[in-house]
Protein backbone atom coordinates (compact mmCIF):
# COMPACT_ATOMS: atom_id res chain seq x y z
CA UNK A 1 0.00 0.00 0.00
CA UNK A 2 1.67 3.37 -1.03
CA UNK A 3 0.12 6.38 -0.02
CA UNK A 4 -1.19 9.75 -1.13
CA UNK A 5 -0.10 12.02 1.59
CA UNK A 6 2.33 11.90 4.49
CA UNK A 7 -0.73 12.51 6.37
CA UNK A 8 -1.78 9.22 5.70
CA UNK A 9 1.18 7.53 6.05
CA UNK A 10 1.59 8.90 9.16
CA UNK A 11 -1.97 7.81 10.31
CA UNK A 12 -1.34 4.36 9.39
CA UNK A 13 1.14 4.11 11.14
CA UNK A 14 -0.12 4.86 14.17
CA UNK A 15 -2.86 2.68 13.51
CA UNK A 16 -0.53 -0.48 13.17
CA UNK A 17 0.88 0.68 16.60
CA UNK A 18 -2.21 0.50 18.42
CA UNK A 19 -2.97 -3.69 18.32
CA UNK A 20 0.74 -3.66 20.43
CA UNK A 21 -0.41 -1.22 23.19
CA UNK A 22 -1.74 -4.06 25.82
CA UNK A 23 1.90 -5.55 25.74
CA UNK A 24 3.30 -2.29 26.43
CA UNK A 25 0.84 -0.80 28.96
CA UNK A 26 1.47 -3.17 31.93
CA UNK A 27 5.50 -2.66 31.34
CA UNK A 28 5.34 1.22 31.49
CA UNK A 29 2.93 0.67 34.65
CA UNK A 30 5.44 -1.33 36.28
CA UNK A 31 8.32 0.86 35.71
CA UNK A 32 6.18 3.68 36.92
CA UNK A 33 5.50 2.08 40.25
CA UNK A 34 8.89 0.13 40.53
CA UNK A 35 10.35 3.66 40.23
CA UNK A 36 8.81 5.44 43.09
CA UNK A 37 8.73 2.60 45.11
CA UNK A 38 12.63 2.77 45.10
CA UNK A 39 12.07 5.62 46.88
CA UNK A 40 12.81 8.34 43.22
CA UNK A 41 10.54 11.63 42.82
CA UNK A 42 7.63 11.86 40.21
CA UNK A 43 10.01 14.14 38.50
CA UNK A 44 13.12 12.32 38.68
CA UNK A 45 11.83 9.43 37.65
CA UNK A 46 10.29 10.78 34.65
CA UNK A 47 13.05 12.42 33.26
CA UNK A 48 14.95 8.99 33.64
CA UNK A 49 11.85 7.77 31.31
CA UNK A 50 12.60 10.29 29.16
CA UNK A 51 15.93 10.08 28.55
CA UNK A 52 16.64 6.16 28.81
CA UNK A 53 13.20 5.60 26.36
CA UNK A 54 14.38 1.66 26.96
CA UNK A 55 11.70 -0.20 29.50
CA UNK A 56 14.29 -3.04 30.03
CA UNK A 57 17.30 -0.90 30.87
CA UNK A 58 15.71 1.20 33.17
CA UNK A 59 14.31 -1.16 35.03
CA UNK A 60 17.65 -3.07 35.21
CA UNK A 61 19.12 0.46 35.91
CA UNK A 62 16.50 0.85 38.75
CA UNK A 63 17.59 -2.08 40.79
CA UNK A 64 21.19 -1.54 40.19
CA UNK A 65 20.74 1.63 41.49
CA UNK A 66 18.56 0.38 44.72
CA UNK A 67 21.40 -2.36 44.88
CA UNK A 68 23.93 0.41 45.16
CA UNK A 69 25.96 -0.78 42.16
CA UNK A 70 28.53 1.92 41.56
CA UNK A 71 27.36 4.43 37.96
CA UNK A 72 29.67 3.13 35.71
CA UNK A 73 29.06 -0.50 35.90
CA UNK A 74 25.66 0.63 35.78
CA UNK A 75 25.67 2.43 32.27
CA UNK A 76 27.16 -0.46 30.70
CA UNK A 77 24.97 -2.69 31.91
CA UNK A 78 21.94 -0.61 30.25
CA UNK A 79 24.08 -0.20 26.87
CA UNK A 80 24.42 -4.69 26.64
CA UNK A 81 20.71 -4.52 26.92
CA UNK A 82 20.22 -2.35 24.06
CA UNK A 83 22.99 -3.33 21.88
CA UNK A 84 20.02 -4.87 20.29
CA UNK A 85 19.74 -1.45 18.85
CA UNK A 86 22.60 -1.53 16.72
CA UNK A 87 20.60 -4.64 14.47
CA UNK A 88 17.97 -2.45 14.35
CA UNK A 89 19.73 0.82 13.00
CA UNK A 90 21.69 -1.56 10.31
CA UNK A 91 18.25 -2.67 9.36
CA UNK A 92 16.63 0.69 9.11
CA UNK A 93 19.57 2.57 7.70
CA UNK A 94 19.18 1.91 3.87
CA UNK A 95 15.96 3.87 4.40
CA UNK A 96 16.29 6.25 6.20
CA UNK A 97 20.13 7.81 6.11
CA UNK A 98 19.26 9.74 3.11
CA UNK A 99 16.88 11.99 5.27
CA UNK A 100 18.25 15.51 6.49
CA UNK A 101 19.30 15.18 10.16
CA UNK A 102 16.58 17.19 11.57
CA UNK A 103 14.88 13.87 10.61
CA UNK A 104 17.74 10.45 11.54
CA UNK A 105 18.01 12.37 14.68
CA UNK A 106 14.34 12.40 16.41
CA UNK A 107 13.67 9.17 14.16
CA UNK A 108 16.94 7.45 15.54
CA UNK A 109 15.63 8.56 19.67
CA UNK A 110 12.31 7.46 18.92
CA UNK A 111 13.81 3.50 17.62
CA UNK A 112 11.77 0.72 19.45
CA UNK A 113 11.58 -3.05 19.24
CA UNK A 114 7.60 -2.22 18.68
CA UNK A 115 8.56 0.45 15.45
CA UNK A 116 11.23 -1.81 14.15
CA UNK A 117 8.79 -4.97 14.35
CA UNK A 118 6.30 -3.33 12.55
CA UNK A 119 8.57 -1.42 9.66
CA UNK A 120 11.53 -3.54 8.99
CA UNK A 121 9.46 -6.07 6.71
CA UNK A 122 7.46 -3.07 4.86
CA UNK A 123 10.40 -0.54 4.54
CA UNK A 124 12.75 -3.48 2.96
CA UNK A 125 9.97 -4.83 -0.07
CA UNK A 126 9.25 -1.28 -0.71
CA UNK A 127 5.48 -1.26 -0.53
CA UNK A 128 5.59 1.91 1.62
CA UNK A 129 6.33 4.11 -1.32
CA UNK A 130 7.43 7.83 -1.34
CA UNK A 131 6.19 8.44 2.77
CA UNK A 132 7.73 5.18 3.94
CA UNK A 133 9.81 7.35 6.59
CA UNK A 134 5.86 9.15 7.44
CA UNK A 135 4.00 5.69 8.13
CA UNK A 136 7.21 4.75 10.27
CA UNK A 137 7.84 8.48 12.48
CA UNK A 138 3.60 7.61 12.88
CA UNK A 139 4.61 4.14 14.48
CA UNK A 140 7.50 5.36 16.78
CA UNK A 141 5.47 8.27 17.41
CA UNK A 142 2.77 6.80 18.87
CA UNK A 143 4.83 4.09 20.52
CA UNK A 144 6.44 6.82 22.35
CA UNK A 145 3.59 8.30 23.74
CA UNK A 146 2.17 5.20 25.23
CA UNK A 147 4.69 4.08 26.84
CA UNK A 148 5.64 7.55 28.25
CA UNK A 149 1.73 8.11 29.19
CA UNK A 150 2.02 4.30 30.69
CA UNK A 151 5.30 5.09 33.04
CA UNK A 152 3.44 8.39 33.86
CA UNK A 153 0.33 6.16 35.42
CA UNK A 154 2.77 4.12 36.74
CA UNK A 155 4.28 6.86 38.43
CA UNK A 156 1.30 8.14 40.00
CA UNK A 157 -0.23 4.70 41.30
CA UNK A 158 3.39 4.14 42.56
CA UNK A 159 3.05 5.28 46.44
CA UNK A 160 -0.63 3.44 46.69
CA UNK A 161 0.88 0.15 46.19
CA UNK A 162 1.25 -2.15 49.72
CA UNK A 163 4.55 -3.81 49.87
CA UNK A 164 3.11 -7.31 50.59
CA UNK A 165 2.09 -7.50 46.89
CA UNK A 166 5.37 -8.17 45.72
CA UNK A 167 4.83 -5.84 42.73
CA UNK A 168 8.92 -6.62 42.37
CA UNK A 169 8.41 -9.49 40.75
CA UNK A 170 6.57 -8.14 37.90
CA UNK A 171 10.31 -7.09 36.58
CA UNK A 172 11.46 -10.53 36.14
CA UNK A 173 7.93 -11.26 34.59
CA UNK A 174 7.89 -8.56 32.63
CA UNK A 175 11.50 -10.08 31.15
CA UNK A 176 9.74 -13.44 31.10
CA UNK A 177 7.13 -12.46 28.97
CA UNK A 178 9.93 -10.51 26.32
CA UNK A 179 12.04 -13.51 26.47
CA UNK A 180 9.76 -16.22 25.97
CA UNK A 181 9.19 -14.89 21.97
CA UNK A 182 12.72 -14.31 21.46
CA UNK A 183 13.64 -18.12 21.65
CA UNK A 184 12.98 -18.97 17.91
CA UNK A 185 14.95 -21.94 17.21
CA UNK A 186 17.67 -24.27 18.73
CA UNK A 187 20.93 -21.21 18.63
CA UNK A 188 18.48 -18.85 20.71
CA UNK A 189 17.43 -21.47 23.19
CA UNK A 190 21.17 -22.01 23.34
CA UNK A 191 21.75 -19.10 23.81
CA UNK A 192 19.08 -17.88 26.68
CA UNK A 193 19.81 -21.11 28.91
CA UNK A 194 23.88 -20.83 29.10
CA UNK A 195 22.97 -17.63 29.38
CA UNK A 196 20.51 -17.72 32.24
CA UNK A 197 22.45 -20.24 34.00
CA UNK A 198 26.01 -18.38 33.39
CA UNK A 199 24.23 -15.00 35.08
CA UNK A 200 22.95 -17.40 38.34
CA UNK A 201 26.21 -19.11 39.20
CA UNK A 202 28.00 -15.46 38.59
CA UNK A 203 25.52 -13.41 40.50
CA UNK A 204 28.02 -12.32 43.15
CA UNK A 205 30.58 -10.94 40.67
CA UNK A 206 30.99 -7.27 41.68
CA UNK A 207 29.96 -4.37 39.66
CA UNK A 208 27.17 -6.41 38.16
CA UNK A 209 30.01 -8.23 35.91
CA UNK A 210 27.45 -11.56 36.32
CA UNK A 211 25.44 -10.06 33.70
CA UNK A 212 28.31 -8.77 31.00
CA UNK A 213 29.54 -12.33 31.42
CA UNK A 214 26.40 -13.83 30.84
CA UNK A 215 25.37 -11.66 27.95
CA UNK A 216 29.00 -12.93 26.09
CA UNK A 217 28.53 -16.58 27.42
CA UNK A 218 25.24 -17.19 26.00
CA UNK A 219 25.91 -15.18 22.35
CA UNK A 220 28.79 -17.36 22.31
CA UNK A 221 26.97 -20.39 22.89
CA UNK A 222 24.23 -19.47 20.33
CA UNK A 223 26.29 -18.60 17.32
CA UNK A 224 28.52 -22.15 18.28
CA UNK A 225 24.85 -24.11 17.94
CA UNK A 226 24.21 -22.27 14.74
CA UNK A 227 28.09 -23.17 13.85
CA UNK A 228 27.24 -26.78 14.59
CA UNK A 229 23.74 -27.31 13.39
CA UNK A 230 25.03 -25.56 9.91
CA UNK A 231 27.98 -27.96 10.12
CA UNK A 232 25.52 -31.28 10.88
CA UNK A 233 23.76 -31.79 7.61
CA UNK A 234 27.49 -31.54 5.11
CA UNK A 235 28.81 -34.42 7.32
CA UNK A 236 25.32 -36.41 6.97
CA UNK A 237 26.12 -35.78 2.91
CA UNK A 238 29.48 -37.25 3.26
CA UNK A 239 29.02 -40.60 4.84
CA UNK A 240 27.81 -43.41 2.26
CA UNK B 1 24.67 7.45 45.15
CA UNK B 2 24.51 11.71 45.22
CA UNK B 3 22.20 13.61 42.49
CA UNK B 4 25.28 14.44 40.45
CA UNK B 5 26.31 11.06 39.51
CA UNK B 6 22.86 9.32 39.59
CA UNK B 7 21.76 12.49 36.69
CA UNK B 8 25.37 11.17 34.88
CA UNK B 9 24.19 7.52 35.10
CA UNK B 10 20.70 8.94 33.35
CA UNK B 11 23.09 10.98 30.90
CA UNK B 12 24.98 8.20 29.66
CA UNK B 13 23.00 5.18 29.36
CA UNK B 14 20.46 7.72 27.61
CA UNK B 15 23.32 9.11 25.51
CA UNK B 16 24.63 5.78 25.09
CA UNK B 17 21.54 4.30 24.28
CA UNK B 18 20.70 7.67 21.19
CA UNK B 19 24.29 6.46 19.87
CA UNK B 20 23.25 3.08 19.40
CA UNK B 21 19.86 3.24 17.83
CA UNK B 22 21.66 6.40 16.00
CA UNK B 23 24.79 4.22 14.80
CA UNK B 24 24.07 2.80 10.94
CA UNK B 25 21.57 5.03 10.17
CA UNK B 26 24.44 7.92 10.32
CA UNK B 27 27.14 5.69 9.28
CA UNK B 28 25.43 3.93 6.49
CA UNK B 29 27.42 3.44 3.20
CA UNK B 30 30.96 4.29 4.61
CA UNK B 31 31.14 1.72 7.31
CA UNK B 32 29.28 -2.24 6.57
CA UNK B 33 28.60 -4.21 10.00
CA UNK B 34 31.28 -7.06 10.41
CA UNK B 35 29.55 -10.34 9.53
CA UNK B 36 30.60 -11.76 12.93
CA UNK B 37 28.67 -9.21 14.70
CA UNK B 38 25.59 -9.26 12.57
CA UNK B 39 25.80 -13.16 13.34
CA UNK B 40 26.28 -12.46 17.02
CA UNK B 41 23.41 -9.66 17.18
CA UNK B 42 20.29 -11.67 17.05
CA UNK B 43 21.67 -13.64 20.08
CA UNK B 44 21.46 -10.90 22.54
CA UNK B 45 18.06 -10.29 23.02
CA UNK B 46 17.69 -14.31 24.36
CA UNK B 47 21.03 -14.32 26.14
CA UNK B 48 20.57 -10.88 28.19
CA UNK B 49 16.92 -11.70 28.83
CA UNK B 50 17.41 -14.96 30.40
CA UNK B 51 20.56 -13.45 32.17
CA UNK B 52 17.85 -10.97 33.91
CA UNK B 53 15.53 -13.20 34.81
CA UNK B 54 16.90 -16.32 36.00
CA UNK B 55 18.99 -14.77 39.32
CA UNK B 56 15.97 -12.19 40.08
CA UNK B 57 13.92 -15.69 40.03
CA UNK B 58 16.26 -17.66 42.08
CA UNK B 59 17.82 -15.13 44.74
CA UNK B 60 14.72 -13.74 46.06
CA UNK B 61 16.82 -12.52 48.54
CA UNK B 62 19.49 -10.78 46.94
CA UNK B 63 22.02 -11.44 44.21
CA UNK B 64 23.59 -15.10 45.35
CA UNK B 65 21.93 -15.27 48.54
CA UNK B 66 20.15 -18.50 48.15
CA UNK B 67 16.74 -19.12 49.96
CA UNK B 68 15.68 -22.66 50.96
CA UNK B 69 11.84 -22.04 50.37
CA UNK B 70 11.10 -19.66 47.71
CA UNK B 71 7.42 -19.64 45.77
CA UNK B 72 9.32 -17.47 43.13
CA UNK B 73 10.61 -20.53 41.41
CA UNK B 74 7.25 -22.51 40.71
CA UNK B 75 5.59 -18.73 40.01
CA UNK B 76 7.95 -18.19 37.20
CA UNK B 77 7.45 -21.57 35.44
CA UNK B 78 3.75 -20.96 35.40
CA UNK B 79 4.09 -17.57 33.92
CA UNK B 80 6.72 -19.47 31.18
CA UNK B 81 4.11 -21.35 30.36
CA UNK B 82 1.44 -18.79 30.20
CA UNK B 83 4.22 -16.70 28.03
CA UNK B 84 4.63 -19.32 25.87
CA UNK B 85 0.97 -20.50 25.46
CA UNK B 86 -0.92 -17.19 24.84
CA UNK B 87 2.35 -14.86 23.81
CA UNK B 88 -0.01 -11.96 25.91
CA UNK B 89 1.96 -9.62 28.95
CA UNK B 90 -1.03 -9.13 30.34
CA UNK B 91 -1.62 -12.18 31.28
CA UNK B 92 1.62 -13.54 31.62
CA UNK B 93 1.63 -10.86 34.61
CA UNK B 94 -1.63 -11.45 35.95
CA UNK B 95 -1.11 -15.31 36.16
CA UNK B 96 2.32 -14.98 37.10
CA UNK B 97 1.60 -12.63 39.99
CA UNK B 98 -1.72 -14.98 40.69
CA UNK B 99 0.68 -18.04 40.58
CA UNK B 100 3.52 -16.30 43.01
CA UNK B 101 1.12 -15.35 45.48
CA UNK B 102 -0.75 -18.84 46.09
CA UNK B 103 2.65 -20.30 46.12
CA UNK B 104 3.35 -18.39 48.90
CA UNK B 105 0.20 -19.09 50.77
CA UNK B 106 0.71 -22.82 50.17
CA UNK B 107 4.43 -22.44 51.09
CA UNK B 108 3.72 -20.53 54.11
Amino acid sequence: MAFGSATAAFMAGVRALLPLTPGVVPFGLVTGVMAIDMGMSPATAMSMTLIFYSGSAQMVALQLLHQGVVPVAIVVTALIINLRFIMYSASMAPHLHGLPRRWTWPLSYLLSDQSFALCSFKLASGELGRFAHHFYAGTALAMWLVWNLSVLAGILMGAKVPQAWSLGFTIPLSFLALLVPAIRNVPSLAAAVVGGLLAVLAARLPYNLGLVTAAIGGVAAGLLTENLRNRAPQAEGQTP
Amino acid sequence: MNDLSMWGMFLGAGIGTFLLRLSFVEIHGRWRIPALLNRALPYVPASVLSALVLPAVVYPAGPGEWVASNPQLPAACVAALVAWATKSTVLTLALGMAALWAFKFLMG
